[in-house]
């Protein structure tokens, strides 16, 4: 046999522990519907062929998780050294607000157009990378800071990237209704909007942006580089015992760093995807909670990367049916929030529950 | 009716009477951080607590009008708003207790918990009129409306002015608070005096997340005096910066939330004198001043002074 | 090139503006369901509203959900609505959904920031949805054809407030808390200022602006610092007013309201207000759809707007401490604005830093998309544009 008991368990835990959460979850907000006097059944049925039902609806879901993939990894990576960054909507922002200026400065080569310019002859692709490049350069040199301070002054990586996260809204707002300000964005104060044919497209004729591609690719590319390199192996040493890091002489230093800017880089890429892919200009709308979002899908997936990328599938699908709940069972709009913080929490809690569930520890007796 | 222009004394008085007015939620909601963090804890949901504890407060104090009469009913409120603030630090508490579980991780789903509970409940509660929490009026000396205004004082600054130097000899000189600090500085030797930790912290939690909710009451009850979605400013997310800010200590988050409540009143002051460049960037100083402080007082080598030790720390 | 684009487009705008007024004027103003010639028992319109916050923020956004509560008591209409979208690609998927699973053919989604690059993109994907947009400028040579733009002249209601209030200073300062310099609040303030300077020359309006839509402790501590400053009349043009009315009365001085009737917050400081009146322009489109006119074959203008004498927007009742002099000359401006002969913007004018904006004998009608675009403050405002 292949399966010995050493390696099923733990794969059945990991199944099921989550899975019973959700169900635990959908129970107690079920109980929550029939107080409000709708049949919870019907309500699930609804939500699930809004979020799941077919493909159709599906892409909506996965639309709402590409940023959530991206914004996760934000948290979920420096956890994994053991800091917890929670700076994920300001690197958002100021990724957002690095691509639209580079993409500005690239088209028209200025960064307050005259109305008569016309962009330059560019290859889309290189202004796309280029836009890119400087949301992770952006948001990676964002949170970069918050590692210095942690590394080199011994501030609190929690706290400082929280208020850095006020001083990057703060710093777009300014920005957009300031010197980066388009006089026809009018009513809704932008900055300049990025032309037509250097946006980020949609994968092939579907409605999604290439967004999710890069979210799943910084998936993938943060899970082989936490399980499958040295310097992941050296940043989860340290996550789990610092001192034994120290004194076994790791960079620590170098890796606090390092994976700071990556965090920063992701989230910083999602705020391009936001720019490029989907608003084109920068302002206030980039602030949509991302961020946070982002913060509570790490937690759920466990830092996993891998696993990010499916809870923010989850979260986008949980998202996409907010709209059933109030256009077709006339609950308010807070209910999807409530729901959302219900799976959350008790998402959480199921984290105590690896390896003290007696059925996945007793030998096999068959 | 007409009150005479006072000018730059204007503004200082604007500055003063904001600056009373709207510390009351940053003092409570930083003592109730600063007794969670004490025993160890962090609780980042505050946010949702303070939200809860405005809108029950607003809705109890509405709906109690009629029996108890609008002297009473928005004292109720304001137990109402304590009694919320408990549940929900019973379920941060408890949660964060759990093997494996990050706080940071339960506090941000608290505080969507918590708006959304404050959210959802308080749909009707947006329109009506809520009777408010008496002031004092500490002005009376005054002919200037504007001072007289700046010195209506709630009773519930009174009360967070009086919590803070009570829960500063608390930890200092009495023996529950040298054990909320054993826990929180060195689990192992407060396990080694027989001391319950997880009681311990669930006590502190839960108290601490009554003054936010009460410090909820305060925005709801007293100022701006108005149930909406969007009241809390980010005054409970703030309030772990605040307690940093304050070097966990009680007395000196007092000063921590004066400062906080007169940057907020500092804006609008200046723009009524026509000081109004830079808004957002101005918005954004005490944000700026907590992180330069922190920089400029944390070490590498040594945790900052009066810093829990095991702040932070996996259980 | 560019500005030959744009020299069109104001040609374009100044013409729909016409066929908008003349087409308001022609259309039935008070909708009664069930007179019109098709039978009953057809499939029903369906309608779908979007907000930016939540419904019952007693502000702006409650302006439109009681707009819609009016439409759908149209016999032919059937209404769905979402509430809290944000200005992302949420909103894109929630017109998509509107239209796919509930079958909406008409879209109302009532926050400017909807408008570019979302709504633009959604009407060009389902060209016989109609879009009908809050507040934004339609370009009929750059927008899609079936996407509409409707918006009423508040500022008429503010300027009637501004004599009011003009007329009831002691200190001749009056206060305005606004959340974002922007054009469409500009030119309330700038209204509010000329209505109160055509009754009393020396008045001044002190600007505070608090930068977001929703900030109830900036916007209490911004109504405070101007009754420390002396200002006795205080108005806003925020999310929701209730929190500065309330601290007005707190403060013995007195407010003038926004969005919908706030005289029962403050009884005994309330002088008026300009209130909208979305429920009778949804269902005027309601109407005008139904009788088989659209944006696409040109039955339904492109650009719609409307004034007093459209009944986009009334006027509170008076307060009880507005005097008998300030309500004949408030009464006077609203008769001429109910005649369509006030003109607000005409010169000479000058912005508050001296500089002309309309010259001597020029005159700006409220039609005109100009005013739409407003940069500036006007003579007698104590604030600024800037960041």
């Amino acid at each position: 046999m292949f399966f010995t008991q050493t390696n099923w368990r733990p794969i059945a835990e990991g199944i099921f522990i989550p899975l019973g959460s959700l169900v635990l979850a959908l129970v107690l907000f079920g109980v929550f519907v029939t107080i409000l006097g709708n049949n919870p059944l019907m309500v699930y049925e609804a939500m699930h062929q809004t979020a799941f039902g077919n493909w159709r609806t599906f892409q909506g879901t996965l639309l709402r998780a590409a940023p959530l993939m991206l914004t996760a990894l934000c948290t979920a990576l420096p956890a994994r050294m053991g800091l917890m960054i929670i700076g994920n909507e300001g690197a958002l922002v100021i990724g957002g607000l690095g691509a639209v200026i580079t993409g500005l400065l690239l088209s028209y080569g200025n960064l307050t157009p005259s109305l008569t310019a016309t962009p330059a002859e560019l290859s889309p692709l290189l202004i796309q990378l280029s836009m890119a490049l400087a949301g992770i350069l952006f948001g990676g040199a964002w949170i970069g800071i918050v590692g210095a301070l942690k590394h080199y002054r011994g501030v609190n990586e929690t706290i400082s990237s929280l208020l850095m996260n006020y001083i990057a809204i703060a710093l777009l707002n300014h920005l957009v209704e300031g010197p980066l300000k388009d006089p026809r964005s009018l009513n809704k104060p932008s900055s300049f909007a990025i032309p037509e044919p250097f946006m980020v497209g949609n994968i092939g004729d579907t409605r999604i942006h290439y967004g999710l591609i890069y979210g799943i690719i910084a998936c993938l590319v943060a899970y082989i580089l936490i399980q499958r390199t040295t310097f992941g192996f050296a940043a989860r040493v340290a996550g789990g015992n610092m001192k034994a890091a120290l004194v076994s002489g790791l960079p620590v230093g170098k890796l606090t760093l390092v994976i700071c800017f990556l965090a920063g880089s992701c989230a910083g890429l999602a705020g391009m995807v936001e720019v490029a892919a989907v608003q084109s200009q920068a302002n206030s709308s980039l602030i949509a909670g991302y961020g946070y979002s982002g913060i509570l899908v790490a937690f759920v997936a466990r830092y996993n990367p891998i696993a990010a990328a499916m809870v923010a599938i989850l979260l986008g699908g949980i998202i996409n049916s907010g709209g059933t709940l109030q256009r077709n069972f006339n609950m308010p709009d807070a209910t999807v929030l409530l729901f959302q913080g219900l799976v959350f929490l008790v998402v959480i809690y199921s984290e105590s529950l690896y390896g003290r569930l007696s059925w996945f520890r007793q030998s096999q007796s068959q | 009716m007409a009150s005479e222009a006072l000018g730059s004394v204007g503004v200082f008085v604007a500055i003063l009477g904001g600056t009373l007015r709207g510390s009351v939620p940053f003092l409570f909601v930083s003592l109730g951080e600063c007794l969670t963090e004490k025993s160890g804890k962090i609780n980042l949901g505050l946010e949702g607590t303070l939200l809860t504890g405005a809108m029950s407060a607003y809705a109890v104090s509405f709906l109690l009008q009629g029996k108890l009469g609008s002297g009473l009913a928005p004292w109720i409120g304001v137990m109402a708003s304590g009694l919320a603030g408990l549940c929900l630090g019973f379920i941060h508490a408890w949660l964060s207790q759990q093997r494996r579980v990050n706080d940071i991780a339960v506090g941000i789903a608290m505080i969507i918990f918590g708006s959304g509970v404050a959210f959802f409940l308080g749909k009707s509660f947006i329109q009506p009129k809520a009777p408010q929490l008496p002031t004092l009026d500490l002005g009376f000396w005054s002919t200037v409306p504007a001072v007289q205004s700046a010195l209506k004082i709630s009773p519930l600054f009174l009360f967070g002015m009086a919590l803070a130097p009570v829960m500063h000899w608390f930890f200092r000189s009495t023996r529950w608070g040298l054990i909320v600090r054993a826990v929180g500085d060195s689990p192992d030797a407060a396990l080694a005096m027989g001391i319950s930790i997880p009681k311990v912290r669930m006590i502190s939690i839960m108290v601490g997340s009554l003054f936010a909710g009460i410090g909820g009451s305060g925005l709801s009850l007293y100022y701006p005096g108005i149930w909406s979605e969007n009241i809390s400013s980010g005054q409970g997310l703030m309030a772990v910066a605040l307690v940093i800010f304050a070097r966990w200590n009680p007395i000196q988050c007092l000063w921590a939330s004066l400062f906080f409540g007169g940057a907020q009143a500092l804006g609008p002051a200046l723009q009524a004198v026509g000081i109004d460049q830079g808004r957002y960037l101005f918005n954004a100083i005490p944000y700026l001043l907590t992180l330069v402080i922190m920089v400029l007082t944390c070490s590498p080598r040594k945790t900052l002074t009066g810093a829990p030790g095991a702040l932070g720390e996996k259980s | 090139m560019e500005f030959r684009i744009r020299r069109r487009r104001f040609i374009q705008l100044g013409s729909g503006v016409m066929i908008a007024t003349v087409a308001h004027a022609c259309s039935p103003s008070s909708p009664e369901a069930g007179e019109s010639p098709s039978t009953s028992g057809e499939k029903p319109i369906t309608m779908g509203f979007i907000y930016v916050g939540p419904k019952d923020d007693y502000g702006y956004n409650q302006a439109h959900a009681e707009g819609k509560e009016g439409a759908s008591k149209l016999s032919f209409v059937k209404t769905v609505d979402q509430a809290s979208v944000p200005e992302t690609n949420e909103v894109q998927e929630v017109m998509r959904s509107m239209i796919e699973k509930d079958g909406a053919t008409v879209l109302f989604p009532t926050s400017f920031g909807y408008f570019d690059p979302h709504i633009l993109k959604l009407a060009k994907e389902y060209p016989d949805v109609q879009f009908f947009h809050c507040g934004g400028l339609y370009q009929a040579d750059k927008h899609p054809k079936n996407v509409g733009s409707y918006f009423g002249y508040i500022d008429e209601g503010q300027y009637i407030a501004g004599i009011v209030a003009g007329l009831t200073t002691k200190t001749g300062k009056l206060g305005f808390i606004a959340a974002k310099p922007i054009p469409q609040v500009l030119r309330n303030i700038n209204s509010y200022t000329l209505g109160a300077r055509s009754v009393k020359p020396d008045v001044k309006t002190q600007l505070i602006i608090t930068g977001n839509w929703s900030e109830p402790v900036k916007e209490a501590e911004a109504a405070n610092s101007m009754a420390d400053q002396g200002v006795d009349v205080i108005t806003c043009h925020v999310d929701s007013p209730k929190v500065v009315m309330e601290t007005a009365e707190k403060r013995g001085i007195f407010c003038t309201g926004y969005h919908a009737n706030q005289s029962a917050l403050a009884p005994k400081g309330y002088l008026t207000g300009a209130e909208w009146n979305w429920s009778g322009i949804y269902s005027s489109y309601a109407e005008k759809i139904k009788a088989g006119q659209t944006l696409m074959n040109g039955g339904i203008p492109h650009l719609l707007r409307g004034g007093l004498k459209d009944g986009y927007l009334t006027i509170s009742a008076y307060g009880s401490q507005v005097s008998d002099a300030a309500k004949k000359a408030a009464d006077a401006a609203k008769e001429k604005f109910l005649a369509g002969t006030m003109v607000v913007y005409k010169g000479e004018l000058k912005d508050n830093q001296g500089k002309v904006i309309i010259p001597a004998g020029k005159e700006q009608l409220q039609q005109d998309p100009e005013l739409e675009k407003m940069d500036w403050l006007v003579e007698g405002v104590i604030g600024s544009t800037g960041v």
